[in-house]
């Protein structure tokens, strides 16, 4: 697949233009790198049992009274140090978001190019059962699937299938979207002349979908995906909050906050504020990289 | 002079630098006279009309130059201005007709809207002079079709009820570009035929733009051909295309396919130019045409001319100029 | 039985021959609408009983205006439609219809089309030389990689470009050029037969000079036949042997070019060449043209064109005219073979 149509001058010299799309980059990056690079840059490792001391529990962020430098903000209730344990989280948000998005991109791409070249009843077929999801939100769609792979599955194994059954629930609640989009630009594409041509010099309709309707109608799906990571870690984060999401053992931004949620009442704030805020920031910054996207995209506005 | 325009100058202000689309554009059209401007895409004619009414789209800018209309200046105009001008005293028929009329309102309805925004009569009044446009402009059955929508009609009629709309106002001055292009042939004769008889019996200067010399050997008493955004050659329609000066009328000329007379078994191959018209980006020096011109010679190639005399037609070519040769 | 066909010349077969070839679209309104409003099924017969033959090397043009059917035609010739009557016979095989062998493949190799848009005829993610070399590696000519660069090189030369063309993108690309590419295309299969719809109905009159040129030099080097496709008879007259014209889906007359332009038989052709502007600037009279097409999905009874005949009858209004052949020409008019006119 080639971007070279897309990466070209107009584009970058869009995003410098645009203060916005810079400062969401920026912290894009910031959150991602994080994240990522989470085992080295964490100043603890929260998930090392030994290495937590139940004599720091509780302890408010640096700047207050009672705080102090080595828990930058804070420790919970078992000691663990919550900036440790919010780039952790977000490790676990953003590897279930992307690959949920990353599912649900190939599994509506896949179905929106079936539909679009194809026509007839299969599209009708795809089309339908399209609607008839879009009728339910997305989180019963996540639900359900979720509910369905506990019930199937061997009960000792949901710890560790809990993160793969996650990311097909948040994955088979999203491919519409990208069908829906695809099989439009299909239908439109596949009636222009150089998909004429293909099929007059005789190549395999597959060979003409993967080749040369794939390349033409995944402009629209990359903005897309980017604001659908956005909505996956919500998705994700809320399954996690209402505690069918993650595993308690690999704890997401979503259950950080859940967690802390208890202890808000007791006065006990920074446990909940800062994945919050972690949380928040991360969407937020991505959400606004996908809007630029589209617009600096969107060959009518240029 | 119903229209006059002197040395008009349209630019685009882009982040790599000033786009000049034309320049140097200077023309007049008499009351009932029939301007062709003529020339391939690229050119600036549409740019020149779009100039004229008033509907440059920004960044795009009237640099330097002046348009009058029956003697005032209307390129300086505030926008308000233009808009009680345009459809008043200027019309326009634009190529498509299925997107120049508004599908959600019937045909009657545009019309009277113009008419009776642009004149003063009432609702009665108003429609009388629509039927009666109705069936000047050739369509059958007006009082039945005055109720329909733009998608009951075909081609050919939608461009007329177009044409209708354009002159409703009793504009001393149309625009009409590419008004046929979208038309089958045999349409395409009879729309020209409308306009020409349009304007002669209204008094109506016409301004037609098109890439189709053959509307403009049809319908036009004078041709002014462009060439990468400026004027080659003007002047009478019968002197243009059948003794053009200029290089690039000849070579236009000669392109364009005819029909073999009884004689021929086939046709000499066509004249082709060589080569492309230069994007506005890479002008040439000197004449934007020397590259391709079969008789171009050293002053050709940095000097730039303007149009001068040459028998009836004005040229600018230096193979007609004052100088050495 | 087969109406008659120009008489070619005895010998081998015609390159291409369509016998009573048809084609019908299904554009009744949905299922549910047609219940509700009583609708009916609705039928549009985009090409209805043409019958021709292309003799190898010849140039014939097919000219009509819009809604004649002339763009169906030449899909359902490449085998982008199927037909729904008819036949198609390439090189004496029937490749579609009811005796159409299974395995057609390597027959349709040896044809190609041009396509008019030049805009859209291309994949404006591949590279030049991607495109040019795609019927190449799909009909396996050559396998090595160096020979096929070279090929590419030697096709886009011959068209008019540089080699180095081949690794531009479409877009930077100017509408000429890009014909030029299609036609490396179309000539990087080594067809024998080019159907070649409005090939330059979208380029500016002299890039439209240069690609006739070329395409007719093309021919006589290269000995192609050409099925050329247009709306206008001006273009047509510098290229095609023979020319047919059609009206609402129907071959109404067909002819040698010299003869059509001197002998114009059937009333549409008249009118045809009567709205062809005259540059010449001789001010001949013309007569007016009258009415437009009609629509396909309602088209008059017995002949199509008799509403806007300056010499309809009686029979023209409920009788089809078949195509009849006299003096080397075929109309299909009443008229003519009554020797009204």
């Amino acid at each position: 697949m080639k971007f070279q149509g897309i990466w070209n001058d107009d584009l970058a010299y869009s995003f410098r233009n645009s203060p916005v799309a810079v400062v969401a980059a920026v912290l894009t990056l910031v959150c991602v790198g994080g994240a990522l690079l989470a085992p080295w840059l964490a100043p603890y490792n929260p998930f090392d049992a030994a290495s937590l001391d139940l004599n720091s529990a509780l302890a408010p962020p640096a700047w207050t009274a009672q705080g102090a430098a080595s828990h930058l903000l804070g420790t919970d209730d078992q000691g663990r140090d919550i900036l440790s344990t919010i780039m952790y989280g977000a490790r676990i948000s953003l590897g279930v978001g992307a690959a949920a998005v990353l599912f649900a991109l190939v599994l509506g791409v896949t179905l929106g190019l079936v539909a679009g070249y194809f026509g007839g009843k299969l599209d009708s077929f795809i089309m339908r059962v399209a609607d008839v999801q879009l009728s339910f939100p997305s989180i019963l769609i996540a639900l359900l699937v979720d509910g369905v792979a506990r019930v199937v599955l061997p009960g000792d194994r949901h710890d560790e299938i809990a993160i793969p059954v996650l990311i097909l629930a948040i994955g088979i609640s999203g491919w519409v979207q990208y069908a829906r989009t695809v099989r439009g630009s299909t239908l439109v594409e596949k009636n222009k002349e150089y998909v004429q041509a293909a099929r007059v010099i005789g190549r395999h309709p597959l060979a003409i979908m993967l080749r040369h309707l794939l390349p033409n109608v995944m402009g629209p799906v990359l903005v897309i995906a980017t604001i659908h990571i956005a909505t996956a870690i919500i998705t994700e984060a809320t399954l996690s909050f209402l505690g069918v999401g993650v595993p308690p053992t690999r704890p997401s931004l979503g259950t950080l906050i859940s967690h802390g949620n208890e202890f808000l009442i007791s006065g006990v704030w920074w446990i909940v504020l800062f994945p919050g805020l972690a949380l928040v920031t991360l969407v937020l910054s991505v959400n606004l990289l996908g809007d630029w996207l589209r617009d600096a995209l969107n060959p009518k506005l240029r | 002079m119903i229209l006059e325009v002197k040395d008009l100058r349209v630019e685009f202000p882009t982040r790599h630098g000033t786009l000049v689309a034309v320049q140097g554009i200077s023309f007049a059209i008499a009351p009932g006279e029939v301007l062709g401007v003529v020339g391939e895409s690229g050119a600036g004619k549409s740019l020149t009309g779009m100039a004229v009414i008033g509907l440059l789209e920004p960044p795009g800018r009237i640099a330097a130059g002046e348009i009058r209309l029956d003697g005032e200046r209307i390129d300086n105009l505030p926008q308000e201005a233009l808009r009680r001008i345009r459809g008043r005293r200027i019309g326009a028929i634009f190529q498509d007709p299925l997107t120049s009329l508004n599908p959600l309102y019937t045909v009657g309805e545009q019309l009277v809207e113009t008419i009776r925004t642009h004149l003063d009569n009432d609702a009665s009044e108003a429609r009388a002079r629509a039927l009666a446009l109705l069936r000047e402009v050739g369509i059958p059955a007006p009082e039945a079709r005055i109720d329909h929508y733009p998608h009951q009609f075909s081609g050919g009629m939608r461009q007329r009820v177009v044409i209708a709309l354009a002159v409703c106002a009793e504009p001393q001055l149309i625009i009409a570009d590419e008004p046929t292009t979208a038309l089958d042939v045999s349409i395409q004769a009879q729309i020209i035929q409308l306009l020409k008889k349009l304007a002669r019996e209204r008094g109506t200067a016409v301004m037609l733009i098109t890439h189709d010399m053959g509307v403009i050997a049809e319908t036009a008493d004078r041709v002014a051909v462009m060439y990468a955004g400026r004027i080659a050659e003007i002047g009478p329609v019968r002197e243009v295309v059948r003794a053009a000066r200029h290089p690039y009328t000849a070579g236009l000329m000669g392109s364009i396919p005819k029909i073999r007379d009884a004689t021929q078994k086939k046709h000499a191959p066509l004249v082709q130019i060589e080569g492309a018209m230069p994007r506005l980006n890479a002008i040439p020096p000197g004449c934007a045409f020397h590259p391709r011109c079969t008789k171009v010679l050293e002053r050709c190639k940095t000097e730039r001319p303007e149009p001068r005399a040459a028998g009836a037609n004005l040229t600018a070519c230096w193979l007609y100029g004052p100088g050495p040769a | 039985m087969a109406p008659a066909l120009l008489s070619g010349a005895q010998g081998p077969p015609p390159l291409l021959a369509l016998e009573n070839l048809g084609r019908d679209f299904d554009v009744s309104k949905p299922w549910l609408n047609r219940v509700v409003e009583g609708a009916p099924r609705q039928l549009l017969r985009a090409v209805d009983g043409v019958s021709f033959e292309v003799r190898r090397g010849e140039t014939l043009a097919l000219v009509g205006e819009s809604g004649c059917g002339k763009s169906t035609l030449a899909r359902l010739i490449v085998g982008l439609y199927a037909p729904s009557r008819g036949r198609i016979r390439f090189d004496g095989v029937e490749i579609s219809g009811p005796e159409a062998q299974a395995d057609t493949i390597h027959l349709r190799r040896r044809m190609q089309m041009i396509f008019q848009d030049p805009y859209a005829s291309l994949n404006p993610r591949w590279r030049v030389r991607e495109i040019v070399a795609e019927p190449i590696l799909v009909l396996g000519l050559l396998k090595d990689e160096n020979q096929i660069s070279g090929r590419v090189a030697e096709l886009l030369t011959q068209v008019g470009l540089v080699p180095e063309d081949g690794e531009k993108y479409p877009h930077q690309f100017s509408g000429g050029q890009r014909q030029r590419v299609s036609i490396a295309r179309a000539l990087s299969g080594q067809p024998e037969f080019l159907v070649c719809d409005e090939p330059t109905s979208a380029l500016d009159v002299s890039v439209q000079a240069q690609i006739l040129n070329l395409m007719s030099e093309l021919q006589a080097r290269l000995g192609l036949t050409y099925l050329f496709i247009s709306h206008n008879l001006a273009v047509v007259s510098h290229i095609a042997d023979r020319i047919g014209v059609m009206y609402l889906g129907r071959l109404v007359e067909i002819a040698d070019a010299q003869d059509l332009f001197a002998r114009p038989r059937h009333p549409y052709t008249r009118m045809l060449l009567d709205a062809v502007p005259d540059l010449e600037m001789s001010g001949r009279r013309r007569t007016p043209v009258a009415g437009e097409v009609p629509n396909p999905l309602a088209p008059p009874a017995g002949c199509a064109f008799h509403p806007r005949c300056p010499h309809a009858n009686k029979r023209c209004k409920t009788e089809l005219p078949r195509l009849i052949s006299r003096d080397g020409a075929a109309t299909a008019c009443h008229a003519v073979e009554e020797n009204r006119i």
